[in-house]
């Protein structure tokens, strides 16, 4: 009897702890279930629904909003021009990072301050870069003058075949956006290769050197293999960040957006808020989702191919 | 003799070598500053000088473009919302993120990895276009534009990755020092409080940094939810800015450099910390 009242004593105070312990979870639960799996669950939903937002009634539709991306030319359109940022970030920005970071990675004076300066423009807001740049490349004309820092610049040194409408071209504005993403974005990638070269064992190097082994061999047999982690690591952070840029785009040539610069969030953006039409923006979200996935994923199986080889 | 030419040799290609890679650097770096210099040049010109003189020093200095910005252009009222929305989210985040990392590292329970992997899930899928449904959802609950929908899907954004850097600190930090406290009679709550948070300092001082920046740097959802120009943080108010169909540039670099002299401020102070935090989120995030 008194055994009996020991053991169920004992329990109660052992669920008590374990309810306890779930409060300790619970807000962050609570948050997440609400502001994350919600809108996960209703993404998908209503991306199977014509829905202008304001009404009652939500058309279930099937598949037919996903029917209607592929046949949607601005919407692909919008993919490639944000895989032409990324193409650029790809390159251009990540080279940067890593000649850079290469530099860093050694006895050299004002290393800190290299650091420190380099990391400024990826601590800055999307919205503040774009408008900066976007002063600093504006075309228009006052007094017989340039407004815009560059155009100036080239007027000054006679360069007038360059001065350009650099921001309301179609054939100059993409690649404007994406050196002013990499600009932004380069330091960042630095920071991380960096962090990368000084896990390498210097033994290591030291050893090749004894050896005789070159400069460039040392680079391409021990610097590259030892950090193809580290860069297959910045190219998928690299890629899911420029494909999905849309605030850099919106500060730089404003709310009047035209195709020829539409991204794949500016479309999304558009679908709800322009023409109303919540479904399809769901619809376009999941596709673009699912392509931001499969591409990393690709890029991990090839990468661990080539390791294999 | 041939030692020593040999060694010149040696000297002289490290020497032009060392002179190149400066150049180089020296470059990046000062195209880095430049634009920031330009606009703070920029915010001190007024309407007339600012199309005509192109020095970088100003012949005429003009303080009160910051005064206007402040005033007239509202700048004030988006930068004092700005500090509300990231000191409630950065405090929510803190809070409720260490409260579940330590849960997930110390306490026992069912299901406890079931929850952690979700979080962890959550954190790798990327889900573009997530504000539609958000939006949504917001007005089902009568919380667009108010400032406390907008702190909770903020305190949403930051939660997944504070509580795996939380946690996974926990995990090292040995747990020597809490057992004492249980001994000793202190309850969950209280070890959490007075052992654990105090202990995890430097994990919450890099969830600090790296969520401040975030809130202080979000627009979309500010665009979306908050629609009253008294809500309004600093990068929305930037853009109402922008927007109009005359845009008063000195005015609008004056707003530029009051969004981002704190951020500048506080970095160039702790870079040290700031630099390690940010990219420990950046590698894990």
């Amino acid at each position: 009897m008194i055994k009996n009242k020991v053991i169920s004593r004992f329990s109660f105070l052992e669920f008590k702890g374990v309810f306890e312990n779930y409060l300790f979870i619970l807000p962050a639960v609570v948050i997440f279930a609400l502001f994350y799996i919600y809108p996960f669950y209703e993404i998908f939903n209503l991306s199977l629904h014509e829905w202008n937002g304001i009404s009652s009634v939500r058309q279930f539709i099937g598949i037919d909003n996903f029917k209607e991306i592929m046949q949607d030319k601005v919407w692909w359109s919008s993919m490639w021009n944000a895989g032409y940022i990324t193409i650029i970030a790809l390159t251009f920005q990540n080279m940067l990072a890593f000649s850079l970071a290469l530099s860093c990675d050694r006895d050299i004076r004002m290393r800190k301050f290299y650091r420190v300066i380099f990391y400024l423009p990826p601590i800055l807001s999307e919205v503040v870069v774009g408008l900066v740049w976007q002063w600093i490349l504006n075309s228009g004309v006052q007094g017989g003058e340039p407004i815009g820092l560059l155009n100036y610049f080239l007027t000054k040194v006679h360069l007038y075949h360059l001065v350009h409408n650099w921001l309301s071209d179609p054939k100059t504005v993409l690649t404007c956006i994406a050196l002013v993403h990499s600009w932004k974005g380069f330091g960042w990638g630095f920071i991380i290769l960096l962090a990368g070269l000084q896990t390498i064992d210097r033994q290591l190097y030291e050893a090749a050197q004894v050896d005789g082994a070159g400069v460039f061999s040392i680079f391409k047999n021990i610097t590259i293999p030892m950090m193809m982690p580290v860069f297959i690591l910045v190219m998928i952070l690299t890629i899911l960040g420029s494909m999905q840029v849309f605030i850099l785009v919106l500060s730089m040539v404003g709310q009047g957006l035209v195709y020829h610069t539409e991204v794949p969030v500016t479309r999304i953006l558009v679908s709800m808020m322009g023409t109303g039409r919540f479904g399809y923006a769901c619809a376009q979200g999941v596709v673009f989702g699912l392509i931001l996935i499969i591409g990393s994923f690709m890029i991990k199986k090839i990468s661990a191919k080539v390791k294999q080889e | 003799m041939k030692l020593s030419l040999y060694l010149n040799r040696y000297k002289a290609t490290k020497v032009l070598g060392s002179i190149f890679l400066h150049t180089f650097l020296m470059a990046v770096a000062i195209t880095c500053l430049f634009p920031l210099i330009w606009m703070f040049r920029s915010a001190l010109m007024t309407n007339q000088t600012i199309f005509v003189d192109k020095g970088i020093v100003p012949s005429s200095i003009h303080f009160e473009n910051f005064y206007l910005a402040w005033t007239k252009g509202g700048f004030g009222m988006y930068f004092f919302n700005s500090v509300v929305y990231t000191v409630c989210v950065v405090f929510g985040i803190v809070i409720i993120s260490s409260l579940a990392a330590y849960a997930f590292s110390r306490l026992k329970f069912p299901g406890k990895n079931l929850f952690f992997y979700m979080f962890l899930i959550a954190m790798m899928i990327p889900l573009p276009g997530s504000f539609v449904p958000l939006y949504v959802l917001m007005n089902k609950l009568h919380l667009v534009n108010t400032r406390i929908g907008y702190i909770l899907c903020m305190i949403n954004v930051g939660l997944s990755l504070s509580i795996y850097i939380l946690k996974t600190f926990f995990d090292k930090m040995p747990s020597a020092l809490e057992d004492a406290a249980r001994m000793d009679g202190c309850s969950k709550l209280g070890i959490w409080l007075h052992v654990a948070l105090p202990l995890a300092r430097p994990a919450i001082a890099a969830i600090v940094i790296f969520n401040t920046l975030t809130v202080w740097n979000e627009y979309i959802l500010a665009t979306l939810l908050l629609n009253d120009k008294s809500l309004m943080p600093l990068q929305r108010g930037l853009m109402v800015f922008q927007g109009t169909h005359s845009v008063d540039y000195p005015l609008l670099m004056a707003g530029l450099t009051i969004t981002v002299a704190p951020v500048v401020l506080v970095y160039l102070f702790m870079q040290k910390h700031i630099i390690k935090g940010l990219s420990a989120g950046a590698i894990v995030g």
